[in-house]
């Protein structure tokens, strides 16, 4: 009798995986072809040297040897752990501002929050296009109305030392998504505890650092994390200010010699990464820098996983 | 400088409106309250206008530094059109972004579906895994992924970005799975025990009450592959008749020595068709960034 109702459960389990399966398939299809396979393939390719038109040669470790020694590697490492540093913290507190700002509104809360959120809206192309345009050392608009007041205005996007930082102003100037994730968490803390930390005759700050902050620390964690893995693959903004920028015409003839400009100031690691493979055609070299990259974002991707349980029970769904 | 602005006692209503005040008083304190919103304001609403501005100018004046027009050339938007096939680019862009999305929808339901309203063994590790392939950086599968579609013959097209949407995307199995879970389960009890299969269930009682997540995640979809610079530069690079306009956008200043007059103007163009749906669908949006605390 017991062995007959454990075989039951058995069978009704394998039609419900039966009937999730054709659900299911294409993505498990999709997982299996376009994530699994070419994860194991890379750390594969990662021990062997070919180009498009050659057969993987085992090069045993040479193309981690070569990590060392690669000096525009090291340049790039530097500048994508710089926007970790700086950009990341830097979006989160600007984000974390506006919405503090924008939480206290009741009439015109639609209105302010659509002003905040619109940058975040555009094709990342667009923005940075637009960027280097108005922040052009001779001409742009944002030298001209400095000069107004006074100031001569700093080269900006041509200046080895500005470029990153100018890069960090179109990431604040694009917060709108992160804004409006710390909004939702900012409302949802209670009023009750609000009102309660009041009557004990708490500021405005203590009732910021003692009520809001502990409330919506878990979804702060989140998407910082969320941030890090991003500017992790950092590419698109950086690509095309560095191009735009150096007056050159890159893409469309192979070599993507403009990458970094200027002085690889702005060349991220995923850019060198796309240069190696798809430039050189040092796919071998390639691979090793992907599985080096991999470690890496696996690494925050674990953490946010397991925060992810947490956020999840925070209530970020109304 | 974020607390700074004189929270008033929460009351319901402000303290202040007791008093009956004159009107302008009411607008001066309003401006002094939002007066750090409004420069903040201007400041993220500036560049659109230095943009249209100078979108506008004759050639000549945007070699200056001044910032208003001395006279208008909205013909600018005509030209970009000529210097550049930027009509071209925007069918190809147009192509991958609607193919994309229906590729997508057409997977990524039935998969948000089972993650969410089915019980089965491995629903866990399946969940894990679609979060694992959201979050990790696509660079690190794009040596194998670009010698499959080598391999295929498809490089130089736009087809290694479209056909993968057939097979689920990562982030829109996540945000619609994200909303599927929080309708209650009587709705579909009550139908299965009408003797509904579930592909019925879904498609007849679930789909229905799930269109304001299926609106947020077509459009996000859809702007992902209309924003999409990395995708297309490292398949079409070599092949300038499958460009899309985010590789027109950026190079089009260098490759056709344009001015920055043309440039502002295809810079509009791109960013136009973003903001009119937003504005006609602001409200799925917000809904789908608060859902999931992640952008696409």
């Amino acid at each position: 009798m017991f062995r007959k109702s454990s075989v039951a459960v058995r069978s009704t389990g394998w039609r419900q995986f039966r009937t999730a399966a054709g659900f299911m398939w294409p993505a498990w299809l999709g997982i299996a072809v376009f994530f699994v396979y070419p994860l194991i393939a890379t750390v594969y390719f990662s021990f062997h040297q070919f180009d498009m038109l050659t057969i993987p040669k085992w090069f045993g470790l040479g193309n981690y040897e070569y990590l060392f020694v690669d000096v525009r590697l090291h340049a790039a490492a530097y500048n994508t752990l710089w926007l970790v540093v700086v950009m990341v913290p830097v979006k989160v507190l600007a984000s974390l501002g506006v919405a503090l700002l924008l939480a206290k509104l009741k009439r015109t809360a639609s209105f302010w929050r659509a002003v905040f959120y619109l940058p975040a809206l555009i094709p990342p192309v667009a923005s940075t296009v637009a960027f280097v345009f108005l922040f052009n050392p001779g001409t742009g608009a944002v030298n001209t109305v400095l000069r107004w007041v006074g100031i001569e205005g700093p080269l900006w996007f041509n200046d080895p030392n500005l470029a990153k930082p100018s890069l960090v102003l179109l990431a604040v100037w694009g917060l709108g998504d992160w804004m409006i994730i710390l909004l939702a968490a900012v409302l949802d803390v209670p009023q009750e505890r609000h009102e309660a930390a009041q009557l004990d005759g708490a500021n405005a700050l203590q009732r910021f650092r003692h009520v809001t902050l502990p409330g919506i620390s878990p979804v702060l964690l989140f998407t910082a994390l969320v941030g890090v893995i991003q500017t992790l693959q950092y590419f698109t903004q950086a690509a095309v200010a560095g191009t735009v920028a150096s007056g050159q015409a890159t893409v469309g003839q192979g070599r993507t010699k403009e990458f970094g400009y200027p002085a690889d100031s702005t060349l991220t690691y995923p850019m060198w990464l796309y240069d190696t493979g798809f430039s050189q055609f040092a796919l071998g070299y390639a691979s090793a820098l992907a599985v080096v990259l991999f470690v890496f974002s696996l690494l925050f991707t674990v953490i946010l996983l397991r925060r992810f349980r947490a956020y999840a029970a925070e209530g970020s769904v109304q | 400088m974020t607390t700074t602005v004189e929270a008033p006692p929460q009351g319901k209503q402000a303290p202040v409106a007791r008093r009956p005040a004159l009107q302008t008083d009411r607008v001066l304190a309003a401006i002094g309250k939002h007066s750090i919103l409004i420069a903040l304001g201007i400041m993220f609403l500036a560049p659109f206008a230095f943009v249209t501005l100078t979108a506008l100018m004759s050639s000549d004046q945007a070699l200056t530094s001044q910032l208003w027009p001395r006279s208008w050339h909205p013909e600018n938007f005509v030209e970009a059109f000529q210097k550049a096939p930027l009509f071209r680019y925007l069918v190809n862009t147009l192509f991958y972004s609607v193919l994309g999305t229906l590729f997508m929808l057409l997977s990524s339901i039935p998969a948000a579906y089972a993650l969410a309203r089915l019980q089965w063994r491995g629903r866990g590790i399946s969940l894990v895994a679609v979060l694992c392939v959201m979050m990790l950086p696509p660079q690190v599968t794009v040596v194998p992924v670009f010698l499959l579609w080598a391999n295929a013959d498809l490089t130089g097209t736009l087809w290694p970005l479209i056909i993968p949407m057939l097979l689920g995307d990562a982030f829109s199995i996540f945000l619609l799975r994200q909303f599927l879970v929080t309708i209650p389960t009587e709705y579909t009890d009550a139908a299965r025990v009408d003797g509904c299969s579930e592909w019925q269930v879904m498609l007849r009682v679930i789909l229905p009450m799930a269109k304001p997540a299926v609106a947020a995640a077509a459009m996000f979809q859809f702007f992902y592959c209309w924003n999409d610079y990395y995708g297309p530069l490292l398949y079409t690079n070599h092949e300038r008749d499958n460009w899309t306009l985010s590789i027109g956008l950026a190079t089009f200043r260098n490759l056709h020595q344009v001015e920055w007059n043309l440039v502002m103007a295809a810079t509009l163009l791109v960013l136009l068709p973003v903001l009119v749906v937003f504005f006609l669908a602001q409200k799925a949006f917000v809904q789908g960034v608060t859902m999931t605390g992640v952008k696409g």
